[in-house]
């Protein structure tokens, strides 16, 4: 059987139709490779290459790639959860509880979603402290890291948005405690609170702003930054390599001395 | 050694005059363009598939979880019923921590402002050039000024009284001095490992300790009227 469905995808691959979407044809060539990279629309923020010792674990911990992870299944739960949930006072709690005890699976979707959430933050910083301590940040990605901030910023928003959301009295005294810190900005406190939340208290307005910002605002911002911040890395020379890193041969440390005694 | 030049420069800008063209790679534009190769993989499949495989990893993990552990959802909001105590979200912790020592306008505005400054400004701070052990160089002078700063910080935590973030620091100074007193040629394999640490992964492990041990206290440590509590004894 396996044959069969090989010849099946292997004529399917050959038609017209498959070419026309999948442009790079088929093959495992190095050119067909590289084009799988370049002409996906996706794909073609990544590098072509990469160096074949940052492939082991060793390097990154794949904390990125898990971050990255993290966020899909975000998305995708989070869509889910959309369909049954509506932002409004006191329909948004009954939601969570049908969630809970009536929808199918919906525990299981909700659970899902809010120890996703908490992995993402927790990812973002080891991420962000791994690439630190690597010394990854330096030039040429300066900006790549800065992006990072930004990125690792808008996760805490999106987390704390969504806190906001199953309207409990863990959502809104989390939010009350959150939203007060603001008021102490000097001036201008008062009115990025009442901005914030769309009134003096934590009320229904509150709770439809922090739906469009958790929903869609965010989300989006996220999507352009993590987009910049994949492309940066093609730009700035794919993953940053330390000469003390493992995989390196000896001919090859050789080399980088020799270059490092000629200059 | 480099042979005779047979061409000469020409400026032109008219594509259509003069059609061939000279790209000169400057220092620090393009960090692709290396001396000597390395051996490099096609990010199709090579690359595509461990993400994949680590992804499906983590998606595994966060699924066993969510079938075994259940979020929670307390009672219905209620503006009138205060939890004692109201707690953010954990990674807000730390932060909530310090609101209990300083007033709001430093603990919630100056202190999280000051960091995402500092978490920006890394990279394009000088002292992150030189990655040598900070006690290699001028050790005696560095050691008064790290102590200085040190015995600093620790009076501004007891004048405060926030001991919770006094613990880490003590810690950190008592690493720093271990790494002041180890050669880089020392015998034990971790005092040189200390001994070759630069001044920002000090200063950055500060950080990241006092993260830690604030969040954990914020989270398992607080009870009612924010007190201390024993998280066995509830």
């Amino acid at each position: 059987m396996p044959g069969a469905i090989e010849t099946y995808f292997d004529k399917l691959e050959r038609t017209r139709v498959w070419r026309s979407i999948f442009r790079s044809g088929k093959g495992t060539s190095t050119l067909h490779n590289a084009l799988a990279i370049q002409q996906n629309v996706f794909l073609h923020l990544f590098p072509t290459k990469v160096r074949k010792r940052m492939l082991g674990l060793g390097a990154t911990w794949y904390l990125g790639t898990l971050t990255l992870g993290t966020f899909i299944v975000l998305v995708v739960t989070g869509i889910l959860l959309m369909l049954y949930y509506h932002p409004s006072v006191p329909r948004a709690y009954s939601d969570v509880k049908d969630l809970q005890f009536v929808v199918s699976s919906g525990l299981f979707l909700r659970n899902l979603h809010r120890w996703s959430a908490h992995a993402m933050v927790f990812l973002a910083f080891a991420h962000m402290f791994r690439v630190f301590y690597r010394g990854a940040y330096r030039t040429p990605r300066e900006f790549n890291w800065v992006i990072g901030v930004v990125l690792l910023l808008v996760t805490l928003l999106l987390s704390y948005t969504g806190y906001l959301l199953p309207w409990d009295q863990l959502a809104f005294w989390a939010i009350t405690v959150g939203t007060n810190i603001s008021s102490a900005v000097p001036l201008i406190g008062d009115k990025i609170r009442f901005m914030l939340l769309g009134g003096h208290l934590v009320n229904a307005n509150a709770l439809l702003r922090f739906y469009v910002l958790h929903c869609v605002i965010l989300p989006l911002t996220a999507v352009l930054f993590l987009a910049v911040h994949f492309w940066r890395i093609r730009k700035d020379g794919g993953l940053y390599v330390r000469e003390t890193e493992p995989g390196v041969t000896s001919a090859e440390k050789q080399l980088s001395n020799q270059e490092q005694g000629s200059r | 050694m480099t042979p005779p030049k047979d061409y000469s420069a020409e400026v032109n800008s008219n594509m259509r005059v003069s059609q061939r063209r000279v790209l000169f790679v400057t220092r620090r534009t393009s960090p692709q363009v290396k001396v000597y190769d390395e051996e490099r993989v096609q990010s199709s499949p090579e690359v595509l598939i461990r993400a994949l495989l680590a992804v499906e990893c983590l998606i595994i993990v966060l699924v066993l979880m969510s079938l075994f552990f259940n979020a929670p959802l307390e009672g219905v909001a209620n503006p009138t019923n205060t939890p004692n105590p109201a707690k953010a979200p954990w990674y807000f912790l730390g932060l909530q921590e310090i609101l209990h020592y300083f007033p709001p306008v430093v603990a919630g505005v100056l202190i999280p402002g000051m960091l995402v400054t500092a978490l920006i400004i890394i990279p394009y701070f000088d002292i992150n050039i030189e990655a040598d052990g900070l006690f290699l160089k001028n050790r005696e002078r560095r050691l008064m000024l790290s102590m200085a700063a040190a015995g600093a910080l620790s009076i501004f935590f007891l004048f405060f009284k926030v001991y919770v973030a006094l613990a880490p620091t003590l810690i950190v100074t008592a690493f720093v001095l271990v790494a002041a007193f180890s050669p880089p040629e020392s015998s034990g394999r971790f005092r040189r490992y200390l001994a070759l640490r630069p001044i920002f992964w000090w200063i950055m492990t500060w950080f990241l300790f006092e993260l830690i041990v604030l969040t954990a206290v914020g989270t398992f440590f607080r009870g009612p009227g924010w007190s201390w509590v024993w998280p066995w004894r509830s």
